[in-house]
């Protein structure tokens, strides 16, 4: 079962996840953009996999491709649930 | 005259530890990499060598192929790691027998469990046997022409001498090339078994009578050639040359050897030509010597072949009997080994050969190394690399 899908979860969810694609946990900040965490779109499509699998929200490439921040993707999640 | 192709830097990640040098100093105190019939780097932390983003974008055979290059490249003393050259101008030859089978198998196991829609995005780029040369090229900054070789157990000695080759044809003026392999798994494992190619008694005694089979290794082995006139207008520290490469085909079976070994004996003598080498001046043979039954007589037979009466005289030993085989990367790393074994006029040893064959009868340096002695002014090697497929790459290197 999917788990329920609150800013909190998905802000946790993120930040947990991104942490193990290389940047340091304390520098993946809301207003932090992925240019600056050199997380590219291949990070992205991966990190897609794990919030479906987590929250059952499917985000696809064309939903993903103008987000920029940590926190907008934390939002477009949020947005979908 | 073509251009004169030197070395240097050397690097390595092999079953005896990280480093060029330590391979061979461990090699030479008869020390064994091999342990529960396998040949495993215990102590290599990719994370470690790599940092966490670029660890978890490779396969395990990528991560050989950078710890080993950053090595090679820190010791040709390229500042920075880049290439003291415009970068256009220098390539990278990574060899692989596979590439990353540890990604396909774990990506496998994804698909068939999960869907697939789970695979990873990274699977294609971690997988790729390309994917050596391309993480290479990327972290230094190599902007010429870069690509793998596969071909088998003969890729490693393949990519130094299609990178020798690039250096003499003026296509590049340096080339970071080796090879790497990673195939630790289990589907390689079931087949290599399955083809009776692996030894069940999980010793690897090439040459020795009792030999059963190879024993299966992992690592990276990476040199840093340059172009001769450059590399001294640059004031570089010079490790040896490539003297000569030879490469030849069996086309005659998909995995046995030719037993009459006439491939080899062309890639033999080719080599020795291309070097403007004579046999009676080779000072030290690094045998392909897998341990298998047919290859180590067949090489044998090509070793009397291609090198006449200078095929007793001449010491000949196999780095298999450490560290085993490590397919595609065996041939650099045992370019590397062969290099040492000249710069410290030092034959290594055929680890365990203690029982000799009718008709094994060459000087294997048994069980200890022996100092090299030559008339050349300059030591004079040979290594052998034979693959699957029946492709023979010989390079005859000095220092």
């Amino acid at each position: 079962m999917p788990v329920a899908v609150t800013p909190e979860a998905v802000e946790e969810k993120v930040v947990e996840t991104l942490a193990t694609f290389g940047p340091d946990r304390a520098e993946i900040k809301r207003d932090a953009t992925f240019d600056q965490l050199d997380i590219d779109s291949l990070d992205i499509v991966e990190l897609a996999q794990v919030i479906e699998e987590e929250f059952g929200v499917v985000l696809k490439g064309d939903d993903v491709k103008d987000i920029k921040t940590v926190g907008q993707a934390i939002d477009l999640v949020v947005s979908r649930a | 005259m073509p251009r004169r192709v030197l070395i240097t830097g050397a690097g390595a990640v092999t079953p005896l530890g990280s480093g060029a040098r330590t391979l061979f100093e461990r090699w030479c105190a008869g020390e064994l990499g091999i342990a529960g019939g396998e040949a495993a780097c215990a102590e290599f932390d990719p994370t470690d060598a790599l940092g966490t983003k670029l660890a978890r974008r490779t396969d395990r055979f990528a991560q050989f192929a950078l710890a080993a290059s950053d090595e090679a490249i820190a010791h040709a003393g390229w500042d920075g790691g880049e290439p003291p050259y415009e970068s256009a101008r220098v390539g990278c030859v990574i060899g692989t027998g596979i590439g990353g089978i540890g990604t396909i198998e774990a990506q496998q196991d994804i698909l068939r469990d999960r869907g697939a829609n789970r695979v990873s995005p990274l699977a294609v780029p971690l997988l790729m046997a390309n994917a050596g040369s391309g993480v290479v090229a990327m972290r230094h900054g190599l902007r010429g022409q870069s690509y793998s070789v596969a071909s088998a157990c003969a890729a490693g000695a393949h990519a130094i001498g299609a990178a020798a080759r690039m250096i003499q044809a003026g296509d590049a003026d340096a080339v970071v090339a080796g090879g790497a392999e990673a195939p630790l798994t289990s589907l390689a494992r079931a087949g290599f078994a399955a083809m009776g190619a692996t030894s069940e008694s999980g010793i690897s005694r090439p040459f020795d009578a009792r030999r059963d089979g190879f024993v299966m290794g992992e690592g990276a082995g990476v040199l840093v050639l340059e172009d001769a006139a450059l590399a001294e207008d640059r004031g570089a520290r010079v490790l040896g040359e490539v003297l000569g490469y030879g490469a030849s085909s069996d086309a005659y079976h998909l995995t046995a050897p030719d037993p009459d070994a006439a491939g080899a004996v062309r890639a033999i003598r080719d080599a020795l030509h291309d070097a403007g080498v004579e046999p009676h001046e080779l000072d030290y043979v690094n045998a392909h010597g897998t341990s298998t039954p047919l290859n180590d007589r067949a090489e044998t037979v090509a070793l009397h072949h291609a090198l006449g009466d200078s095929a007793r005289d001449v010491p000949v030993s196999s780095a298999k009997s450490t560290i085993g085989h490590l397919l595609g990367a065996a041939g650099a790393v045992e370019a590397i080994a062969t290099l040492y074994a000249l710069r410290e006029r030092l034959a290594p040893p055929t680890l365990g050969f203690e029982e000799r064959e009718e008709g094994l009868d060459l000087d294997y340096v048994p069980q200890k190394a022996r100092p090299i002695t030559t008339a050349n002014g300059r030591a004079i090697g040979m290594s052998n690399s034979f693959g699957f497929g029946g492709h023979n790459a010989v390079l005859v290197l000095a220092a």
